[in-house]
């Protein structure tokens, strides 16, 4: 079917109403369990930094979980909502394609904010000093007490 | 080049078919979308950086646990995920107006583009709300009152990004909404009927989708990690 005002554009996606509705309903849905699920790890983060000694190895899955999460939800969010799994091969590839520069992007600047980190660490005490103190912990809590018994 | 070409005759994009079986503004807007999302990687992405380059960092738990009316209740990632849903609602709302739109069901486009203008007041009114709690607890560009996790004193790159870019994510928010009055207004008006089509509909749909996923990154990148 031709578009009506567009003789450039061969064919229209035609859905009927029955099969949009169970498809709209059904990415909602999923969203929203999706979302859910992240805020019960968000939750699940929070209690585990209350706690005495917080894994950091356990931290970092459900960071990563989240994120995986994350990815899930922007591929349902553009591929349904916005229609692009709709689209022609190619022009979803023009769209796609450009966007793997950011796993270079990502990794390269991550890599690079963690080796200045190091380096600083290495050779800038004061920095070290300042930034990991250890008895620091407890005057945090002095202070949210201080602060919770001013308001 | 002897024969001068007459631009105003030539109807370059409706010369044959288009090889993308799309209109040309629609493309255009999701060539702008992807050079808009490399703009908010860009900023998430620095952002990651220098809290790479960080020994510790602010606990997003311990700064946003507010909510409105809840007094000094202790409620993390509560509102933001208020917040999050009205986002993801309203986005679904626009995807029954771009709908509605395919049908040439004006009333039925009408009736979602208002809702979903409504969400997003709501989304400006959660966050106008958000900044104006976090600078009355002395947050601001160039001053952070939030110790690092581990109790260490911050330095103010916490609220700078957060305010940067929850700031500039917020003006997309905001015009987007601009957008779909304007959209309302049209398609009220007719104009859309007239033309035969409800294409606009569909390119303010893909900018408001657009909104809604980079939420989803700051909201990942902010509160949850």
């Amino acid at each position: 079917m031709q578009h009506p005002a567009f003789e450039e554009v061969s064919f229209q996606h035609h859905t009927t109403d029955d099969d949009f509705k169970k498809r709209v309903r059904k990415t909602t849905i999923l969203l929203s369990i999706i979302t859910l699920i992240e805020l019960g790890i968000g939750l699940t983060i929070y209690t585990m930094h209350k706690g005495e000694h917080p894994s950091a190895f356990l931290v970092m899955v459900f960071k990563g979980v989240v994120c995986i999460l994350t990815l899930a939800k922007a591929y349902y969010i553009v591929s349904v909502f916005m229609h692009l799994g709709d689209e022609i091969r190619n022009m979803i590839m023009t769209i796609v394609v450009p966007l793997m520069l950011f796993i270079w992007f990502i990794a390269a600047f991550l890599i690079d904010g963690n080796s200045y980190k190091n380096l600083r660490n290495n050779y800038d005490p004061q920095f070290k000093h300042k930034t990991t103190e250890e008895k620091a912990p407890k005057k945090a809590e002095e202070e949210k007490e201080h602060k919770s018994g001013k308001e | 080049m002897s024969t001068p070409v007459t631009a105003t005759q030539t109807k370059w994009w409706s010369g044959g078919k288009s090889p993308f079986n799309l209109e040309y503004g629609k493309l255009m807007m999701w060539y702008f979308l992807m050079s808009d999302a490399f703009t908010f990687g860009a900023f998430l992405i620095s952002y990651g950086t220098v809290r790479f380059s960080s020994n510790s960092w602010p606990d997003p738990n311990h700064v946003f646990n507010a909510f409105p009316f809840a007094g000094h209740a202790n409620l993390p990632l509560a509102f933001v995920s208020l917040m999050t849903f009205i986002l993801i609602i309203s986005s679904v709302t626009m995807v029954l107006a771009v709908h509605a739109g395919h049908n040439g069901d004006k009333k039925a486009v009408v009736k979602w583009i208002f809702w979903t203008i409504v969400g997003g007041l709501a989304f400006l009114g959660c966050q106008a709300w958000e900044w104006t709690h976090l600078h009355a607890e002395g947050a601001w560009w160039g001053s952070n009152p939030f110790p690092n996790a581990n109790g260490t004193v911050a330095s103010t790159n916490f609220s700078n990004f957060f305010f940067t870019i929850t700031g500039f994510h917020g003006f997309h928010v905001f015009s987007g909404v601009i957008i779909n009055i304007i959209m309302l207004i049209m398609a009220q008006k007719g104009v859309f009927d007239r033309k035969g089509h409800y294409l606009m509909i569909e390119k303010a749909g893909l900018y408001w989708h657009f909104v809604d996923l980079v939420w989803v990154f700051v909201f990942l990148c902010f509160y949850l990690i």
